[in-house]
């Protein structure tokens, strides 16, 4: 690994392009980007995607990279912490996003759809115990929020506190009074998001036209 | 059945408007001669004491009488259900027009009333169009815009001139015998009936409920259309005058520079309007009360504007909608945006009902019926046709591009959802006569087609959404946990654009926004506006809301709020809420969240009330600290008396909410409430603790354990809740994941003692004037108990006078609960669910 050369015919993208989903020239694009982001070097670091100026201004920056070097993203097993990754792992952890092919049956969509579902949940469960707890999730809506300076973290709790409560309402349905809700499995937030049209939401065009000169 | 209960009411409309029909035309004739020979002889001998001027009023009086006329139609249809649901209400509308137009022509033998262009454009359809504009779900047109305009430019430009080269070949082949049309002027027919009309579609799809993509399409293009068609026309129109020997490339390349200019002019202009708007409500704090004025009046102007300087009016309109939702929204106090957002919809459905049962009339009327076979079939076949393949081939590109490709399914409704309307019945009748021989022809075509669109077509859209199974729209429900995730989803996307170096939608939108948050909202919001900006705010805030209406009006359904009353964190709400409703609610939720309870004082159940507030009472004796927190309870439930407008008359305030403490307090509240209602029904932990600012106050006074008995009986749990109110087995898990405050306990420092009821009771009652009684010994208040207070309230503004008229009810109660039972063992805590 890691000793990829960006002629676009290399044996290896083939393989990046089976494992992954991409076409070549999407390989070859994103590896391009990859080089860009870590100065030509063949792993990439945390600081390296932090120096990335557009993304200062996200709110939820530190998920989304922690979500870059989170093992559970990758398909083979490294050993933690994962301090930097290679381009395989990057585009890995990017196939996350390509919208979901034409022609799959139903079963692959569902396929699809779990396996983005899992990488957002993956995102905000940042303990990795298996389940997001409402420290967790307040985090998120605290990050989320944060965009918006006005609004005190009071409110962002409290929004955290009720949408909580609301995923409690949901899953259990009934619950017996000494029952006690210790946050949400994948199960449970698979069954949330149901309504979610997550194939389409969670995609993005990659495109097959390089824009990283531009 | 169905037919025969429209029958029935149609004859019975029939004959209330024949009667009033009957009752005017005479009227003015009469009126006329009379008015002749009092202008006669014009020396009156007296003074007279009525005199009958229907002259006078003649023109607004039948322009009010025909709004009546046209809301009564409308009345009448909607009230049958079960043919509404198989017909479209447009459809009908346009029948009860003909009906009207049958019963004018009888009269006066000819069509006294007609539609007429200047009618329809200045004063119809402005007010549709800005509230199409005004409540766009702007995101998703946006989004979605790239598609829109393809179908709204292309797409028309390819109907017009697909239908005028079609026509104008099968007039050549002689397919429609003599007729004196040339090419160019099938050209300007084309473009006249191109446009899918945003009124028609709008009438029928907003009955299916197809999914929101497809909507948004169908109407983001018939709304833009609209403007398209409007230019199309103008531009053919000049060249039919210029004449076709006169036509050479410079004048073709001048129309479609005008074409655009006067379609992107206009959306510009919209767009100063919309930014003028905003400006102007940013500064209108101290005249709240004309505030939602300046948005009409700012929309029609932008209308205006652009008619007279020939841009496109329409477009203008949709983009002033628009951009300024946002900020007006956001800028106006909350009872104008209300009232902006309905009066926005009177006017624009009064419009669009005036507009159907008009085209309605304006088809009775011999004058304009010309029939030729051929080039009605022709035309309606091709317009069929056409449509279908101009959607296919859009589409086709269109899903090269699109992330989520529309499905066949969709395409098909989209293409059988083009429906003509009004504004092609108005453009021609527009038409010049001298220029155009065969005017006549071309109206009554464009009649023709306009009520098979929508009538046949509007019957067919929904069996065949239904038989093809096109995706519905979900029923979305508020839920907070979603809109978190899509506020996650927006955040995530651009970060991987980011970070996979693309320049994507998302990363053009978040660049966008981070603009428009730092200029636009600055320049156009007011400071204190733009906090409340967020999205998943906005959702918790609307929940809390929610919540609490419901929470009140269940409560009167149920003939009182007293079916939580095992639940002391309910409880207490709802003590509450019954009094503050009438200071605050109005304030934050439609202030008709009383009216709809009904009063059924038998239902009323004291006794577990009563057993509640000494379970309170408890609490207090044991704190020793009535003092205190009495005088925290009435800090709490004493806002400030709010101007009823009753008082007096005011033109310039209504009762306006300033203090901005207050709502944000009541907000808080309400939002503590939310989740300790949640709690306490699906948790079954303990207590609330509370996550607001009024921690203090309201921990002095917290009620103590959930009590957890079903709603329906009676004594028994008077008991039980004050043993289950310190059962040890209540305690808090502290194991658990979740340390989130308002799921714990309220680990009360106060040890637990326990007292059984019938003391607590004696003590409740002995204690006769302490001020809190005035919350915690007063019965709940049934809804019967308010409204009969109401009317007192609102006359002295006095607490005390409010205590004095509940007294002789809790006398009564007392003397219901003279003899407790002895306390039986608590029941299972989940009786609540029994």
């Amino acid at each position: 690994m890691g000793s990829l050369q960006s002629s676009p015919s290399h044996p290896d993208y083939v393989d990046l392009a089976e494992k992954t989903g991409f076409s070549l020239e999407q390989i070859s694009i994103l590896h391009k980007r990859f080089k860009q982001l870590s100065h030509n070097e063949d792993k990439l670091r945390r600081e390296h995607l932090d120096q990335i100026t557009d993304l200062q201004a996200n709110p939820i920056r530190e998920q989304i990279v922690e979500a870059f070097f989170d093992k559970r993203n990758f398909y083979q097993d490294i050993e933690e912490p994962v301090n930097e990754i290679n381009f395989e792992n990057f585009l890995e952890v990017m196939s996350n996003f390509r919208p979901p092919s034409d022609n799959l049956s139903e079963e692959q969509l569902v396929k699809v759809r779990k396996e983005k579902l899992r990488f957002l949940f993956n995102m905000h469960d940042t303990d990795k115990d298996g389940t997001i707890t409402l420290e967790e999730y307040r985090h998120v809506v605290e990050e989320l929020l944060s965009y918006y300076e006005a609004l005190e973290n009071e409110t962002a709790r409290g929004i955290a506190d009720a949408a909580m409560l609301e995923v409690a309402s949901i899953t259990r349905g009934h619950m017996e009074p000494d029952e006690f809700y210790e946050g949400i499995t994948f199960e449970h937030f698979l069954k949330l998001l149901e309504g979610f049209e997550i194939e389409s939401r969670m995609s993005i065009r990659f495109m097959n036209m390089d824009t990283t000169t531009l | 059945m169905s037919l025969m209960g429209l029958r029935r009411h149609a004859d019975l409309w029939l004959l209330g408007s024949a009667m009033l029909l009957c009752c005017v035309s005479p009227l003015k004739a009469e009126v006329k001669n009379s008015e002749h020979e009092s202008h006669s002889n014009s020396n009156i001998t007296g003074i007279p004491i009525v005199t009958f001027k229907w002259e006078h009023v003649e023109t607004p009086y039948l322009v009010a009488l025909w709004v009546l006329v046209s809301f009564l139609c409308k009345l009448v249809i909607e009230a049958n259900h079960h043919v509404t649901n198989i017909i479209p209400e447009s459809a009908l509308l346009i029948c009860a027009g003909f009906i009207l137009g049958g019963i004018i022509w009888g009269a006066d033998l000819q069509q006294t009333f007609k539609l007429t262009p200047t009618v329809f454009f200045f004063y119809l359809l402005p007010p549709i169009i800005l509230d199409s504009g005004y409540h766009m779900p702007n995101k998703l047109f946006f989004t979605n815009l790239g598609a829109i305009l393809v179908y709204a430019v292309i797409g028309t430009c390819w109907n017009a001139a697909s239908l005028g080269l079609s026509l104008w070949g099968c007039h050549k082949g002689g397919a429609m015998g003599e007729l004196d049309i040339g090419l160019l002027q099938y050209l300007l027919f084309g473009s006249l009936i191109a446009a899918v009309d945003p009124v028609a579609v709008l009438a029928v799809f907003e009955q299916v409920h197809v999914n929101e993509v497809l909507f948004i399409l169908v109407f983001g293009e018939s709304l833009l259309n609209d403007g398209v068609t409007v230019v199309l026309f103008n531009v053919f129109d000049a060249f039919v005058t210029l004449g076709g020997a006169q036509i050479d490339a410079v004048e073709i390349i001048k129309g479609i520079i005008s074409f655009f200019v006067v379609a992107f002019g206009g959306s510009l202009l919209g767009f100063v309007f919309g930014l003028l708007m905003c400006f102007l409500t940013r500064c209108t704090k101290n005249i709240q009360i004309i505030e939602p004025g300046f948005i009409f009046v700012v929309g029609y102007l932008s209308y205006l504007t652009a008619e007279m300087l020939s841009l496109s009016a329409i477009l203008s309109c949709v983009f002033c909608g628009v951009c300024c939702q946002k900020y007006i929204n956001a800028n106006m106090n909350e009872n104008s945006v209300k009232t902006v957002k309905y009066a926005m919809k009177v006017f624009a459905n009064g419009s669009e009902t005036m507009i159907f049962v008009f085209l309605g009339i304006s088809a009775i009327d011999k004058t304009i019926w010309v029939w030729n076979t051929g080039f009605i079939l022709l035309t309606l076949l091709f317009i069929f046709i056409y449509r279908f393949i101009g959607v296919f081939i859009q589409t086709w590109i269109l899903n090269r591009f699109r992330l989520v490709p529309l499905e066949f399914i969709d395409q098909l409704i989209m293409g059988f959802g083009g429906l003509r309307g009004a504004v092609a019945y108005g453009l021609a009748v527009m038409m010049d006569e001298n220029k155009i021989k065969e005017k006549n022809l071309m109206v009554s075509t464009t009649l023709i087609v306009v009520f098979f669109t929508v009538i046949v077509q509007g019957i067919i859209m929904k069996p065949l959404v239904k038989w093809l199974k096109v995706k519905k729209a979900t029923e979305s429900e508020l839920t907070l946990i979603e809109k978190v995730q899509n506020r996650v989803f927006d955040h995530m996307l651009v970060a991987i654009e980011d970070i996979s170096g693309q320049i994507g939608h998302n990363y053009m939108r978040d660049k966008w926004k981070n603009f428009e948050e730092k200029w636009m909202m600055w320049l156009l919001m007011k400071p204190s506006a733009r906090k409340k900006q967020d999205h998943v705010f906005n959702v918790f805030h609307q929940l809390n809301l929610k919540d609490a209406v419901e929470y009140v009006s269940e409560g009167e359904s149920r003939g009182s709020l007293e079916f939580i009353r095992n639940d002391s964190a309910i409880i207490d709400f709802k003590k509450k809420l019954g009094e503050d409703i009438f200071d605050t609610m109005p304030d934050v939720t439609a202030d008709t969240s009383f009216d709809h309870g009904i009063v059924l004082p038998d239902r009323r159940d004291p006794v577990p009330s009563v057993s509640l507030e000494m379970h309170e009472q408890t609490m207090n004796g044991l704190r020793e600290m009535e003092d205190l927190n009495s005088h925290h309870l009435l800090q709490e439930h004493l806002y400030k008396g709010r101007k009823q407008h009753r008082h007096k008359f005011s033109r310039n305030h209504l009762t306006i909410n300033t203090d901005e403490d207050e709502v944000q307090e009541i907000f808080q509240r309400t939002m503590r409430r939310r989740l300790e209602s949640f709690k306490s029904a699906k948790m079954g932990m303990g207590p609330p603790k509370i996550i607001s600012k009024h921690t203090k106050k309201e921990q002095q006074k917290a009620p103590n354990g959930m009590k957890r008995n079903s709603g329906d009986e009676d004594f028994e749990f008077s008991e039980a809740d004050s043993a289950s109110g310190y059962d040890p087995s209540y305690s808090y898990r502290s194991g658990g994941g979740i340390e989130n405050p308002a799921f714990m306990a309220d680990l009360d420092p106060v040890v637990p003692v326990q007292i059984p009821p019938w003391l607590a009771e004696a003590e409740l009652y002995s204690g006769a004037v302490s001020p809190s009684q005035r919350a915690q010994a007063r019965p709940p208040l049934s809804a019967g108990d308010l409204r009969r207070l109401a009317p007192l309230r609102i006359s002295t503004r006095s607490t005390d006078s409010f205590m004095m008229a509940d007294i002789p009810a809790a006398e009564q109660r007392r003397d219901s609960f003279d003899l407790p039972p002895p306390p039986p063992p608590p029941p299972s805590k989940d009786g609540r669910h029994q």
